[in-house]
């Protein structure tokens, strides 16, 4: 293309009034490797352009959500806490019962203590009586 | 719409998405973050998708408006955006820049452009939509976008030139 061309499409594209069409023929004329020297600037413009257009989004692309296993996630949880909410009390309750059980236990021992203490008393009773039966309520026989 | 079906329709245009989500938010994993939960979101509002026209110029507006939103609150948070923060290793993209210093310079200079001209430069000189193409997906008119991509283009000349003197003298 003849440089008096290149140049007025240039002053063109600098007021923004080229077409889409022109300024491909730019980018053209740019990417080859004759150019005017005074113009040699424009081709780091143009080059930049036509390299940025070959960058490419190279992940894949994720449709599965990432929020639908936080939602599985909080059901879990939910679940895990109620469980040991439930397991809490459950031991709770039975350290109660234990220590109502053991409470039990040493009242009744209390209790049999003082049984015993009696019947230690009631036994020697019981010698006094014989003996007094041995002296008094033989001649009976 | 069936997974496959949204696929092919999304497929011609993800890499755009990529693109200009790259050039608003500069890193790259910013940018893919960013197609990605653009896709997805796409993806969720299947059912609605019929009801417009264009669904690429449908997703190039949640682009840039999931971009500017994301460059808002990193501002609001103190965490500005800055181009050496974001080292690119290993992109093709970065190798080809290298071989030519001043290809990277054009870069650099569109780079620190205002947000709004970094997007129609972008928009129109890589992506090569239509101006009218671009005034729907940005709301503004044809007229307004022609004077910041004419804005735009003369920055990038002007700055380039004034270096190009510089390296020689």
């Amino acid at each position: 293309m003849e440089l008096a061309n290149i140049e007025k499409l240039l002053e063109k594209y600098e007021n923004a009034e080229t077409t889409i069409a022109e300024e491909k023929e730019l980018k053209n004329y740019f990417s080859n490797g004759s150019v005017a020297p005074h113009l040699e600037g424009y081709q780091a413009i143009f080059g930049y352009f036509s390299t940025s257009k070959n960058e490419r989004y190279t992940k894949t692309i994720q449709l599965n959500s990432q929020k639908k296993s936080w939602k599985w996630l909080t059901v879990a949880a939910s679940v895990v806490l109620l469980v040991s909410v439930y397991n809490g009390y459950e031991n709770i309750q039975q350290r109660k019962a234990e220590r109502v059980y053991a409470e039990t236990i040493d009242a009744l021992e209390l209790l049999s203590t003082n049984l015993n203490k009696g019947n230690v008393a009631i036994a020697q009773l019981q010698r006094f009586e014989d003996t007094t039966n041995k002296i008094f309520k033989q001649p009976k026989k | 719409m069936k997974q496959s079906e949204f696929l092919k329709t999304v497929m011609p245009f993800k890499d755009k998405v990529f693109r200009v989500a790259k050039r608003l938010l500069v890193s790259t994993e910013e940018a893919e973050d960013a197609t990605q939960e653009l896709l997805f979101k796409l993806w969720r509002n299947k059912e609605k998708l019929k009801e417009y026209k264009s669904i690429e110029a449908f997703a190039m507006t949640m682009t840039k408006n999931y971009c500017f939103d994301r460059l808002k609150s990193k501002q609001a948070s103190n965490l500005k955006l800055v181009h050496s923060n974001y080292k690119e290793n290993n992109t093709s993209l970065d190798r080809q820049v290298e071989l030519n210093d001043s290809v990277s310079k054009v870069h650099e200079l569109i780079e620190n452009l205002p947000e709004q001209q970094k997007l129609i430069i972008q928009l129109r000189d890589i992506e090569e939509y239509e101006f009218d193409e671009i005034a729907k997906m940005l709301n503004l008119k044809p007229t307004a976008i022609r004077v910041t991509l004419s804005r735009a283009r003369k920055t990038i000349r002007e700055q380039l030139l004034k270096q190009h003197k510089y390296g020689i003298s």
